[in-house]
């Protein structure tokens, strides 16, 4: 994915495809075929331009007719009402795309799933009433005979196959700029993973809210020229359900999350569905409709990455799956155990009087403690004592009802996951979130993106990172195919590509084998004897006894006891509450 | 009479309008929330469905005259509750067959839940129906008119003499309706076997599998009562007002919007969501042009799921 090679290959396929395009475009002179040949560009733009938002993303869009429209109808109203050329009104009509992405992405992206996608739906349908009402039912475009070429009016059709093939090659590369950079694996991270983006440091509302910028203004560009090919605009051609619908069915088709789909698809059913159309229209009115709902309810049964994934599957199928081999872990830099009385250290996090309620539940009630700087810090309790919601409290995933969060003398308090990551506190999950679909270097290069500014630095980072835990050899390896173990090395190795100061271990042990165990208390042990505090949520007593300078009890949301492992263990009220009559008995008998 | 007084007259029209019209959409909105608000399948084609129990409805009633024996007065209202239960049968099959590729346990726990084709295979269905339905039914706008559709009954208002109300026939007899077909639909979900098998599979369905449940079919039962229950919605809305193939993409969203308002989960909440949406349609009316009659759908259906996405009653929750 990161080599150069591929970047050439994919630019001389873009150049290549525009150049046959253009040269078969000369050679028709049927205007019918003309026009085929500047409508299947046009509508490969608009699905590069859903697809740019949530092929990669994963957020659907049933509402990119909104865009097209109003870039449609922006060329239009320039031209028919205050004599602006096409020329300038198709980058007008982008302004305005982009701006409608920044008032339509801010509220919206607040919604995730089904939610985010009926919206999207309500806006286009919104503004298809709204510009009946305004009273632009049917609006054409005059003919401007003085000066045809000025006003994007050409006798030559081909002249149009050449600005609408330009136009794909421009948003071709806009997409494969956005596929190869931070931009383009952001977005991925975001659509496999949300939460696991935001805590790895990415500013997942941000590079959405870019998404939809550019997005928009692609999809209005593809409206604009649109617009000047067929000449006349109606709400139902241009904010119609069937336009959002051809934008989304093109790339679903071709495939969903990369440059070549769009353009597959609106290829292959482009010219399908205008042939029925034109041949079938007048006696079966509906047909192209039907065709398109059958070709995506096919698409979703047999192939739902749609035809290019399945096609690429197909033909790299005899490579074995498994790559590389297992390297045994690293040997730990220095294995010191843990001393008996902390030392005393510098309080790096202070958490004050923090407290969350859900509904009448007191998840967290009250919690005062400190984490010294450099120390292994153990948070125990019952199930549904408020461990986890601590943590998501302390790296910014809920707002807590009151109290203060102070990390190395900054309020942590309303600061966004992503923000409080790059500060320094990493996160690991009690459920590995992992980019299933994302090679293991590249998750750990995401979470490398907070520290570092060049692409070059961040994968330095995501290897060193991998290398402290082990993981090297299955760098190229998918995430999906890791076992249990190498999942929460990985997720480690994510949190430490992004150098955090502080790193939060929810529950790293669960799922793992006794010698399992052991291998990643080494690696705990050589975080912190590199300077790194960590906080561990866990169950296993055992080895939290072992590696664990102090323990933290918790209970119903309230910290029932801190103190030493040794002297928690003892401690009368922690076993009635959470060790239980096992351990007691243990103990009578060691 | 004053200009207060004649204020008042528009306003109660609008008001009554605004409570049959929601009665309608309320018994729309409760097929919906059985399939989105219980069983969280996203239906794009659930207006689709509310199209073909009109068709339904018009060539049982219009086309074949086939409840010629019932009169031009009971006809189409018993016509839109046969159209229940066949379109019962088609909403169980299309489940059977190409839904429960994407819903249900198989997807559970996955990426997104599945949510992702369950939008784009029901959009899929979407246009087959709209589009197949212009190429069996064509375009021209039908109707189911009644002899009441074109009577009203006079309310005088008690303050003055000269001052009325008035109220079509044919949509109190609708509303009448869509009341009963909810209330019954209201026992059945709540009281028999049968419902509470089907609240049982919806609301942990791992767990409704151990208890012996056959998840499978509660599916496809409940997502075929959700078909259904809109059908009848449908037809009852044929009875007063034209339509044609398209017609269920102006109902899609007004569903929806119910459903979420309503509250995910709940029958009645999606009841009177669809009543409060049946109130702002109206009520917005009496300040906006009729043209943006649908339009204020849209931006209040924007508002409800960008304010209060849990709805009116319910409660924010969301786990990391």
């Amino acid at each position: 994915m990161r080599s150069r090679r591929n970047l050439y290959a994919s630019l001389i396929a873009i150049f290549v495809i525009a150049a046959v395009w253009i040269g078969l475009g000369l050679v028709v002179n049927n205007s019918y075929y003309q026009l085929m040949f500047t409508l299947v560009p046009i509508w490969a733009v608009l699905g590069l331009s859903w697809n740019l938002l949530s092929g990669y993303t994963g957020l659907v869009s049933f509402g990119h007719a909104a865009f097209f429209g109003l870039g449609a109808y922006t060329v239009t109203i320039a031209l028919v009402q205050y004599d602006i050329t096409p020329w300038l009104g198709i980058p007008l009509g982008m302004i305005v795309g982009t701006l409608a992405g920044v008032v339509i992405g801010y509220p919206t992206f607040r919604l995730r799933g089904h939610y985010f996608a009926l919206s999207m739906l309500a806006y286009p349908m919104a503004l298809l009433y709204v510009f009946v009402w305004l009273g632009y039912q049917e609006v054409s475009l005059p003919m401007k005979r003085e000066a045809p070429a000025y006003f994007m009016q050409f006798a030559d059709y081909r002249v149009y196959i050449a600005l609408a093939v330009g136009l794909l090659v421009v948003s071709l590369l806009i997409s494969l700029a956005i596929e190869r950079s931070r931009f383009g694996l952001s977005l991925v991270a975001i659509k496999q993973n949300e939460p696991a983006a935001e805590a790895a440091g990415i500013d997942t509302l941000a590079w959405k809210m870019r998404a939809i910028m550019l997005s928009g203004a692609l999809a209005a560009a593809a409206g604009g020229l649109y617009a000047v090919v067929q000449l006349l605009v109606t709400p139902d051609s241009v904010f119609g359900m069937l336009t959002s619908a051809q934008a989304l069915i093109v790339a679903l088709f071709g495939g969903v999350g990369t440059l070549w789909g769009p353009l597959i698809g609106s290829a292959i059913l482009i010219p399908l569905s205008e042939t029925l159309q034109a041949n079938l229209g007048d006696k079966i009115p509906g047909i192209q409709g039907v065709v398109y709902g059958i070709a995506i309810i096919l698409v979703v049964v047999l192939a739902p990455e749609g035809i290019f994934w399945r096609v690429r599957d197909w033909v790299r199928r005899p490579r074995a799956v498994g790559l590389g081999q297992v390297d045994p872990i690293a040997p730990p830099l220095a294995a010191a155990a843990p001393e008996p009385v902390p030392p005393q250290r510098q309080p790096i996090l202070i958490v004050a009087n923090l407290s969350k309620s859900f509904g009448g539940l007191r998840a967290v009630a009250d919690a005062s403690f400190a984490v010294g700087d450099g120390e292994i810090l153990g948070i125990i309790g019952p199930n549904g004592a408020g461990k986890t919601t601590l943590f998501n409290l302390l790296n910014g995933f809920l707002p807590p009802n009151s109290g203060s969060v102070t990390f190395a003398g900054r309020e942590l308090i309303g600061l966004k996951p992503n923000r409080i990551c790059r500060l320094g506190i990493g996160r690991t999950f009690q459920v590995v979130r992992a980019f299933a679909r994302l090679s293991v270097l590249d998750n750990v290069v995401i979470g490398a993106y907070g520290k570092t500014v060049s692409e070059a630095e961040a994968v330095a980072a995501a290897t060193a990172a991998l290398a402290q835990v082990g993981l090297t050899g299955r760098a190229g390896a998918l995430a999906g195919s890791l076992t249990n173990k190498e999942l929460r090395l990985m997720e480690l190795a994510r949190a430490l590509a992004g150098e955090p100061r502080l790193l939060l271990m929810d529950e790293p042990l669960a799922g793992l084998a006794s010698h399992e165990i052991e291998d990643m208390l080494e690696v705990i042990r050589a975080l912190a004897a590199r300077g790194t505090t960590v906080v561990i949520i866990e169950h296993t007593m055992r080895a939290m006894v072992r590696l664990a300078e102090r323990f933290i009890v918790l209970d119903h949301g309230a910290i029932l006891a801190t103190g030493h492992p040794g002297e928690i263990v003892k401690d009368e009220s922690v076993i009635e509450a959470y060790l239980g009559k096992k351990w007691a008995a243990i103990r009578a008998r060691g | 009479m004053s200009q207060f007084g004649t204020f008042v007259e528009i306003f109660l029209q609008a008001l009554l309008a605004g409570i049959l019209i929601g009665a309608i959409y309320g018994l729309m909105c409760v097929g919906l929330g059985i399939i989105f608000g219980v069983m969280r399948v996203i239906n794009f084609a659930q207006g689709e469905f509310l199209m073909l129990g009109m068709y339904f409805t018009f060539y049982l009633v219009v086309g074949y005259n086939l409840l010629w024996f019932l009169g031009p007065s009971v006809g189409p209202y018993v016509g839109a509750l046969i159209a229940g239960p066949v379109l019962f049968v088609l909403g169980y099959l299309l489940h059977r067959f190409l839904i429960a590729r994407v819903t249900g346990i198989s997807v559970a726990g996955t990426e997104s839940e599945g949510h992702y084709p369950q939008l784009i295979l029901t959009l899929g269905i979407a246009l087959v129906l709209q589009n197949g339905g212009l190429i069996l039914f064509g375009s021209m706008p039908q109707s189911v008119r009644t002899p009441l559709s074109s009577r009203a009954w006079e309310v005088p208002l008690l303050y003055n003499a000269n001052a009325a109300v008035f109220l079509n026939k044919a949509r109190v007899v609708a509303a009448l309706v869509s009341v009963v077909v909810a209330v019954a639909l209201y026992f059945l979900i709540n009281r028999s076997r049968l419902g509470k098998t089907l609240r049982a599979a919806a609301d942990n369905a791992s767990a409704a599998i151990y208890m012996g449940i056959d998840v499978d079919r509660a599916y496809r039962i409940a997502f075929g009562i959700g078909i259904g229950i809109t059908a009848i919605a449908g037809g009852l809305v044929a009875t007063y007002n034209p339509f044609q193939p398209y017609i269920g993409l102006d109902f899609v969203i007004i569903m929806y919007a119910g459903v979420v308002l309503g509250g995910m989960g709940s029958i009645l909440g999606a009841f009177w969501g669809g009543m409060t949406i049946g109130l702002v349609q109206q009520l917005s009316t009496l300040v906006l042009p009729t043209q943006l009659q649908n339009a204020t759908i849209f931006v209040v259906f924007l508002l409800i799921v960008m304010v209060r996405p849990q709805g009116l009653f319910g409660r924010a929750t969301e786990r990391v």
